[in-house]
């Protein structure tokens, strides 16, 4: 796996509250103000100096808006508009808050049952959630209503009932996720009885979960009761919402148009208002969206370098890394990962980078190609040089052109590197056809002779399989494959054997060897196991914190270590029938990184 | 395949039943003695319970159930003593007009939404971006009915290019062409939440497999971004967005209700509308059993769509 940042100088910063980061979002603000404004309206409505709703004035009925002194103008009945939609906004309110809390009332505890007690108890009454989420959405609701008589307190009911769903199983998932947890084993240890844990251990955990799935349907069930009140289903005269406005409104919709609008846009302001506060809580309690996890990679790596080295080098070999330096962006502050590292490699060596995870090797080994995820990486200095030239000088689709084609990658885990969907010889054949004009069978073909390259047998049969019908061993040797289709003159390696037992680990690390002396391939070998490194590589860098902390010829490194680091690094590899002694060995190296 | 289709089609029988169970229940919650309400100011004991009688109402609850069960495997869904004529047909001869709508909704909502939700993903924080959450938030807090109106005064009345109500044109319609004429107007407005709930979801499942590794490998081996993003990471979203379109499949057959109303289509909506304030409780049931049904098996449907994208499933 990629790894992550190395800590550097923390700039201190101090953690916001959620309140602030929910005003910092500009939208939800805009939200939470609109939505503020609408209450206080409709809660003012009995002291504002507004006509009485009810007041029928026939000579004066469907006047226009600022007609007569009336602001909005009047109904079909000669009613005041603005008075009407204020007292209706005070209903709809009401109305679907309540709706969203008997939801969330019945469905949490619908859900923390079954969460909590498993087993049957939860098979039941998740087959009964998802019987009512067989209907489709509004029918239910209709049905009900059309059971207990047109009506608003029914069709709050009606509402209320087709959304407990959405919370039993969101709130059941998330009781799932902790009901195991330590905290809850120590409570339940103490001799707490399930009630209590169920509402002072677990509850309190939830509850974030329920309040964004009240702040995400809230909106939902207004419009919902505001539909069925439209359809004359829910509020009766003289009682009126939005939804019955606009529906008594729609017999003059041509005669008198505001009548039907207004109520309307009040509607989709109110709803509007709390989706974008909706949207903001979720981002705030949803710690995945804070941290920028979901920003979606580009083609390449962005490369912002102060100072760009020359764009080209005499006599180099085949790969020269110099001073490169890579970090991870979140929005001002750089933190670097890697820090001028420099090594070089020619054709038919191979290189070893090692290290422990966070390191900086892996981030290192997809640099060189623009693979590192950006944002938020970015590649703040150096060069990289392919023949001589510098690919992070290169344009965009020069550097795609090299992937796979002149350096191509073996990466560590190849159940997760491979497309789920697509069969392994499409997924080989793909590589070839990305670089050479060939047909499909041709390509097919010469997928197959890959496949038999790296040991494959039955190739032919196996190139139609899919990853997961195939073990570690061979996906991994799909991916050597893969990685071999347009004859390259590099391959990077990222912990090609990591995922994989001791034997097959062997097995796949002879065939890399041996690929590497028939075709005078250069090999980057990225590991964190000295065994893999002394079985392998030519030369080794060994990696800490971002940077080279020595390089040499393997044999001399294993011999003579000159920095503590490494020492610790070879210690680690056991040796046959020293199993006794290795700890005493091992000891002394880790006593300083103690003290 | 046949084995995986099998089983799904296995699985959707209990649904079903279940359906029946909660709509049975449901028409039990409902006030007062329907025999006295049959009966009205006449009612007298005995007449109750003779009535109870012949609607076998003096039976045990389970008893009932599966009287009505059988009676609804056999296509007899009772009778409209509203419309004086058996509820099955009335249902199915309207059920015909829905799924015209809910189809060419369901259809826009898919096609508009998962490219919108694409396009939106990766062109993440961009124009395209901003353009496509603006429009998706002002999609899904709009009442659809309301949004119906304004497109009557606006495409029907205004600029008088579209047709307002109806299916057919009273004179001289009768063709495709005045079926798409008026089928435009009310299939765009229902298609209009459906598209941003839709949009929304393929976007997150876009943002969500462009991270992966597989996508980072199918750039290691050179392909270009369009292939990239195409072949590899659309085709791994779609997986996840398929069954959001079963999900959306209810919720147009759901907001036909109000669509029907607004633009007079003659379908299922306008029709269970109608029954509710006639209280013709019958035909509510059934065309609500019918719509429930159809409901259950588009997600079937979904199911074996996702399958045969995703070998992963079928095993």
């Amino acid at each position: 796996m990629t790894d992550m940042t190395v800590s550097s100088p923390a700039v201190p910063r101090k953690r916001r509250s959620n309140w602030q980061l929910l005003m910092a979002n500009r939208l939800a603000a805009a939200g939470l103000f609109l939505f503020g404004t609408i209450v206080v309206l409709a809660v003012l409505a009995p002291v504002l100096p507004l006509p009485n709703p009810d007041i029928t004035d026939q000579p004066n009925r469907l006047l226009p808006p600022l007609a007569g002194g009336h602001l909005l103008g009047t109904d079909h009945l000669g009613r005041d508009i603005l008075s009407r939609l204020i007292w209706g906004t005070q209903v709809s309110l009401i109305v679907g808050i309540c709706a969203t809390a008997l939801a969330a009332l019945f469905g949490s505890l619908i859900g923390l049952v079954a969460g909590y007690a498993r087993g049957a108890t939860d098979s039941i009454l998740m087959r009964l959630v998802d019987m009512l989420m067989a209907f489709p959405y509004i029918l239910l609701a209709i049905a009900i209503v059309a059971a207990l008589g047109p009506g608003l307190l029914n069709a709050l009911y009606a509402i209320a009932i087709v959304n407990i769903p959405f919370f039993a199983r969101n709130i059941r998932g998330v009781t799932i996720s902790i009901r195991n947890r330590e905290f809850v084993d120590a409570a339940r240890l103490s001799g707490k009885g399930h009630v209590a844990i169920l509402f002072s251990e677990v509850l309190p955990n939830v509850l974030p979960v329920i309040v964004i799935t009240m702040s995400t349907t809230v909106g939902w069930m207004i419009l919902e009761t505001a539909g069925l009140s439209f359809l004359g289903l829910g509020a009766q005269p003289p009682t009126s919402d939005l939804g019955s406005m606009l529906g008594q409104a729609r017999a003059q919709l041509f005669t008198a148009p505001h009548a039907s609008i207004i109520p309307g846009v009040m509607i989709f302001i109110l709803v509007m208002s709390i989706n974008l506060l909706g949207d903001g809580v979720r981002d705030v309690l949803d710690p995945r969206l804070r941290s920028g996890a979901l920003n979606r990679p580009l083609a390449v790596t962005r490369v912002d370098r102060a100072a760009p080295p020359p764009a080209t080098m005499a006599n180099a070999p085949v790969l020269v890394v110099d001073n490169l330096c890579t970090g991870f962006s979140d929005g001002g502050h750089v933190a670097p990962a890697v820090r001028s590292v420099s090594f070089q490699l020619d054709r038919g060596q191979c290189l070893g980078l090692i290290g422990e995870s966070g390191s900086g090797k892996s981030v290192t080994a997809l640099s060189l190609m623009g693979l590192v995820a950006s944002p938020p990486g970015v590649i703040t200095g150096g060069g990289v040089y392919i023949d001589g030239a510098d690919v992070l000088a290169a344009r965009e689709q020069t550097l795609i052109g090299l992937r796979g084609n002149k350096v191509s990658y073996v990466f560590q885990d190849p159940l997760t590197t491979l497309h789920p969907l697509y069969r392994v010889g499409e997924q080989i054949a793909e590589a070839v056809t990305a670089h050479a004009a060939v047909g499909r069978r041709a390509a097919m073909a010469r997928a197959v002779e890959l496949m038999e390259t790296v040991g494959i047998r039955d190739a032919a049969e196996r190139a139609r399989a899919y990853p997961h019908e195939l073990s570690g061993g061979q996906r991994q040797r799909i991916g050597i494959a893969m990685a071999l289709a347009n004859d390259p003159d590099i391959i990077v390696a990222d912990e090609p054997t990591t995922a994989l037992d001791v034997t097959v680990q062997k097995r796949i690390l002879d065939l890399l060897q041996d690929l590497r002396r028939d075709r005078g391939l250069a090999l980057l070998l990225i590991t964190h196991d000295f065994g893999v490194v002394a079985q392998v590589c030519d030369r080794v860098a060994v990696m800490k914190d971002g940077a080279i902390v020595e390089q040499g010829d393997t044999r001399d490194v294993l011999r003579a270590p000159r920095h503590d680091y490494t020492k610790r690094l070879i210690a680690c590899v056991p040796e046959m029938g020293e199993g006794a002694t290795f700890l005493d060995r091992v000891r002394p190296l880790f006593a300083e990184g103690r003290a | 395949m046949g084995s995986y289709i099998a089983k799904r089609v296995l699985a959707a029988i209990p649904v079903i039943l279940g359906l029946s169970i909660i709509v049975f229940l449901v028409m039990k919650l409902i006030p007062g003695d329907p025999a006295q309400a049959l009966l009205g100011s006449y009612a007298t004991p005995d007449n109750v319970a003779r009535i109870n009688r012949a609607l076998g109402l003096d039976r045990s609850w389970p008893e009932q159930y599966f009287i009505w069960v059988g009676n609804l495997l056999q296509g007899d869904f009772g009778r409209s003593y509203i419309l004086n004529r058996p509820v099955l047909d009335e249902v199915l001869e309207r059920f015909g007009a829905t799924l015209i709508l809910a189809g060419a909704s369901l259809v826009i909502c898919s096609v508009l939404g998962i490219l919108a939700g694409t396009a939106s993903a990766v062109r993440q924080f961009g124009w395209t971006d901003r353009i496509v959450t603006f429009f998706v938030l002002i999609g899904i807090s709009m009442p659809a009915f309301w949004l119906g109106l304004l497109f009557i005064l606006l495409f029907a009345v205004q600029w008088r290019l579209l047709p307002a109500s109806g299916m057919y044109a009273v004179y001289g319609g009768g063709d495709l062409l005045d079926l798409l004429r008026h089928l435009i107007l009310p299939a765009g407005t229902l298609a209009i939440v459906a598209t941003g709930v839709v949009a929304r979801l393929t976007r997150a499942a876009m943002l969500e497999v462009l991270r992966q590794d597989f996508v980072r490998t199918a750039r290691a081996k050179g392909l270009d971004e369009r292939a990239v993003i195409w072949r590899h990471a659309f085709r791994a979203a779609l997986v996840s967005v398929i069954p959001v379109l079963g999900i959306q499949a209810g919720f147009v057959l759901g907001g036909a209700v109000y669509i029907e109303t607004v633009f007079q289509w003659p379908g299922l909506g306008q029709m269970l509308v109608k029954a509710v304030s006639t209280r013709d409780l019958l035909l509510v049931q059934g065309g609500v059993l019918v719509a429930a049904t159809v409901y259950v098996l588009v997600n079937l449907l979904a199911d074996v769509a996702q399958a045969t994208l995703d070998p992963r499933l079928k095993a």
